[in-house]
C-alpha cells in the first residue's frame, strides 16, 4: 500500500495510509464548501454511510471477519472520492446506485481489497453518467453565480425530498467542460465563451481553486511518500502536453493546457484517484506510461467525447492496459541482464 | 415413458450443459438481443427451432456426408433451415424481424447450433439428435429469457414491453409496468449490464449446483 522500499516504511498500515490520504483531501473540500455551499458534506456522509452499509452486508455474506476490513478505511476512501467526482445536491438514490457499483460491483465482485482490476470510485462514477446523464451534469452553480446557495438544511431537503419549490436552474449550471464542448460546437468564440461568469481566470470560478487545493494536499502526499511523483507528473503532463498540441493547432476549438488542467476532475484523478495502487502500475516506467496515456486519453475523450470529462474513462481503460504495462516494464533485477526474463521477475 | 437416455439429454441441455450459463456457448445473441423479454424470447425460440430442425436433418444423412466435408456440409444445412427462419418471419411477424435485425441471419453462425450438430447429432440417432437440440435450445431461450427479464426489470421497470411486435396490436396493454414512476437505469440495457447479468446468473448456477452437490 506504499512506495517501495516497504522497509523504510514505518507504521503505514493500510488504516494508516488511508487516513492520511483522507486528510489530504480536506483543504480541497473546505474550498468546495466555501466556494459551492455546504452540500458536498451532505454528499461525502452520505456516499460513507452507504459505502459502509454496502462493505458490512457483502462482508457479513462472504464470511469475512468484518472489524479489520471495515475499520482498514479504504472503503471510506472509495466513498469519498466517488462523492468528490460527483455533482452534489443530486437526489440520494444516484449515490445509493453510485456506491453499489464502486463498493459491491467493482471491488467485491472482483474479490475484495486488493483484488479489483478497476479503480472503484471510477466504475462507480462511469456507472452513473452513462445511466443517469442529466443528474451527472447537473452541478452545484458556484456561490454569485447562482441564484440560491443552498444552507446545510435545505441541501439535506434537495437530496432526500427533491427541494420541492426550488428548481434546479437555480442553484446549478454545467460544468466548464461541458459549457465549453456545447457552446464551441455552436460555433461561439473562445473569447466570448471564457467571459461567462461561471469561468474564473484559468479553469471554472471556485473549480480552479479547489484544483489548487487538491494539488496542495497531493503534494503532500508525495512529500509523505505515501505516492510516488510518478503517476501524478505523468498525468498532468499528459494532460498538459496533448491540451497544448491541441491548442496550438486549433486554437478557437481546444482550451489551453492550464484550462484543462484545473477543471473538472484533472488535479483529484492525478493525484487521487490515477495513483490507487491496487489499480494502477507499479513499476516507475509502467507508471509513467499509464499515467501518462491516461492524462492524454483525458484530454482527446475532453475534446472529441460524448461526456463531458474524460478523467473516469481514461482511467478505467488504462486499469485494463496495466498488467500487461507492468509485465513489459519489469525493471532489471540486480545481477541479471536486462530483458533477460521480461515478465516473469 | 420416457427413457432413462432421453432423461438424461434433457437434463443436460436445460441444466447440467446448459449452453449459456455452463458452456458459456452463443454469447453474442446472448449478450446482444437480451434487453428486453421480448426480444430474448423470441430469438431464443428461432434459434431452438432451428437447432432441432438442423440437428434432425444432419442425423438423418449423417451416414452420407463424407467425414472430412462434414464442417461445411453442416453449415450449408444450418444456412438453408436460417433463411427458412428468416424468411418466415419477414413475412410474419415483420415488426419483429426489424427489430432483431442482423441477428437473425447470425443464428447460422451461432457455434452453439454448429456444436450441437458436430458433437451430437453427427453421431446419435435422429430422434435423440432433435430432443438433444430442444434442449439445449431451450436452455440457452431459459437464459435469454431470465437475462432479459432482469435487465428490463433494472433498465427500464417494464416486463414483456414491445411485445406488440410479437403478436400484433390487440398485444400492446400487456406490458406489466413491475415498478411504476421508474426512473430506470440505462447501464442494465447497455452492453455492460449484460455482460454483469450473465455474470450474476453464472454466479447464482454455481451456487444452486453447489447446494445440490452437497
Amino acid at each position: 500500500m506504499n512506495g517501495s522500499p516497504y522497509i523504510l516504511s514505518e507504521n503505514n498500515s493500510v488504516t494508516v495510509v488511508m487516513l492520511k490520504v483522507l486528510a489530504a483531501l480536506i483543504p480541497g473540500v473546505i474550498a468546495q464548501v466555501w466556494f459551492f455551499g455546504p452540500g458536498i458534506l451532505v454528499s461525502l456522509s452520505l456516499c460513507a454511510l452507504f459505502a459502509i452499509g454496502f462493505e458490512a452486508f457483502i462482508l457479513l455474506m462472504r464470511g469475512i471477519p468484518l472489524k479489520p476490513f471495515l475499520s482498514d478505511g479504504s472503503v471510506l476512501l472509495t466513498a469519498c472520492l466517488l462523492a468528490l467526482a460527483m455533482p452534489t445536491l443530486a437526489p440520494w438514490w444516484l449515490y445509493l446506485v453510485g456506491v453499489f457499483f464502486a463498493v459491491v460491483v467493482a471491488k467485491h465482485l472482483y474479490g475484495g481489497l486488493g483484488q479489483n482490476l478497476f479503480n472503484p470510485a471510477m466504475v462507480g462514477y462511469a456507472a452513473l453518467i452513462v445511466s443517469f446523464p442529466v443528474y451527472m451534469t447537473q452541478w452545484a452553480a458556484p456561490v454569485g453565480v447562482a441564484h440560491v446557495t443552498p444552507n446545510l438544511w435545505e441541501a439535506f431537503d434537495l437530496v432526500f425530498a427533491g427541494g420541492g419549490s426550488i428548481s434546479p436552474d437555480a442553484y446549478t449550471s454545467a460544468t466548464v467542460l461541458d459549457t465549453w464542448k456545447t457552446q464551441v460546437r455552436q460555433g461561439l468564440g473562445a473569447a466570448e465563451i471564457l467571459g461567462q461568469p461561471i469561468f474564473g481566470r484559468a479553469g471554472g470560478r471556485g473549480q480552479e481553486i479547489v484544483a489548487l487545493m487538491y494539488l496542495g494536499g497531493g503534494l503532500l502526499l508525495v512529500s509523505n511518500r505515501l505516492a510516488t511523483w510518478h503517476i501524478p507528473f505523468a498525468f498532468l503532463a499528459g494532460i498538459a502536453a496533448t491540451a497544448g498540441v491541441l491548442h496550438l493547432v486549433e486554437p478557437a476549438r481546444h482550451a489551453g493546457p492550464l484550462f484543462h488542467l484545473l477543471s473538472g476532475g484533472a488535479m483529484l484523478g492525478a493525484f487521487f484517484i490515477a495513483t490507487d495502487p491496487v489499480t494502477a502500475a507499479s513499476t516507475p516506467l509502467g507508471k509513467l506510461i499509464y499515467a501518462g496515456l491516461a492524462g492524454f486519453l483525458t484530454v482527446i475523450i475532453r475534446a472529441y467525447g460524448g461526456y463531458p470529462d474524460g478523467v473516469a474513462f481514461a482511467v478505467l481503460l488504462m486499469n485494463v492496459a496495466v498488467p500487461f504495462i507492468d509485465a513489459y516494464t519489469q525493471p532489471r533485477v540486480f545481477g541479471h541482464k536486462h530483458g533477460g526474463k521480461r515478465g516473469k521477475p | 415413458m420416457i427413457s432413462r437416455e432421453s432423461r438424461d439429454i434433457l437434463y443436460n441441455g436445460l441444466w447440467k450443459q446448459n449452453p449459456g450459463i455452463v458452456q458459456i456457448l452463443g454469447l453474442c445473441p446472448l449478450l446482444a438481443i437480451s434487453s428486453n423479454v421480448v426480444n430474448a424470447l423470441s430469438l431464443g425460440l428461432a434459434t431452438t427451432l432451428v437447432m432441432a430442425v438442423s440437428s434432425g436433418s444432419v442425423a438423418v444423412i449423417r451416414n452420407v456426408i463424407p467425414h472430412e466435408i462434414r464442417i461445411p456440409a453442416f453449415v450449408l444445412i444450418i444456412a438453408a433451415l436460417v433463411t427458412v427462419v428468416e424468411l418466415a418471419m419477414h413475412a410474419w411477424v415483420h415488426a419483429l424481424y426489424v427489430v432483431l435485425g442482423v441477428f437473425l441471419p447470425l443464428i447460422t453462425t451461432n457455434c452453439i447450433v454448429l456444436a450441437r450438430v458436430e458433437a451430437f447429432a453427427s453421431k446419435r440417432s435422429t430422434a435423440h439428435s432433435m430432443l438433444d437440440a430442444t434442449a439445449m435450445g431451450l436452455g440457452l431461450t431459459g437464459v435469454l429469457v431470465s437475462l432479459g427479464a432482469m435487465r428490463e426489470i433494472v433498465g427500464k421497470g417494464t416486463l414483456f414491453s414491445g411485445i406488440d411486435l410479437a403478436l400484433g396490436p390487440m398485444a400492446k396493454g400487456w406490458v406489466i409496468p413491475v415498478i411504476p414512476d421508474y426512473h430506470g437505469l440505462l447501464l442494465a440495457i447497455l452492453p455492460p449490464g449484460a455482460f454483469i447479468g450473465l455474470g450474476l446468473l453464472i454466479a447464482l448456477r454455481n451456487v444452486l449446483q453447489e447446494r445440490g452437490s452437497r
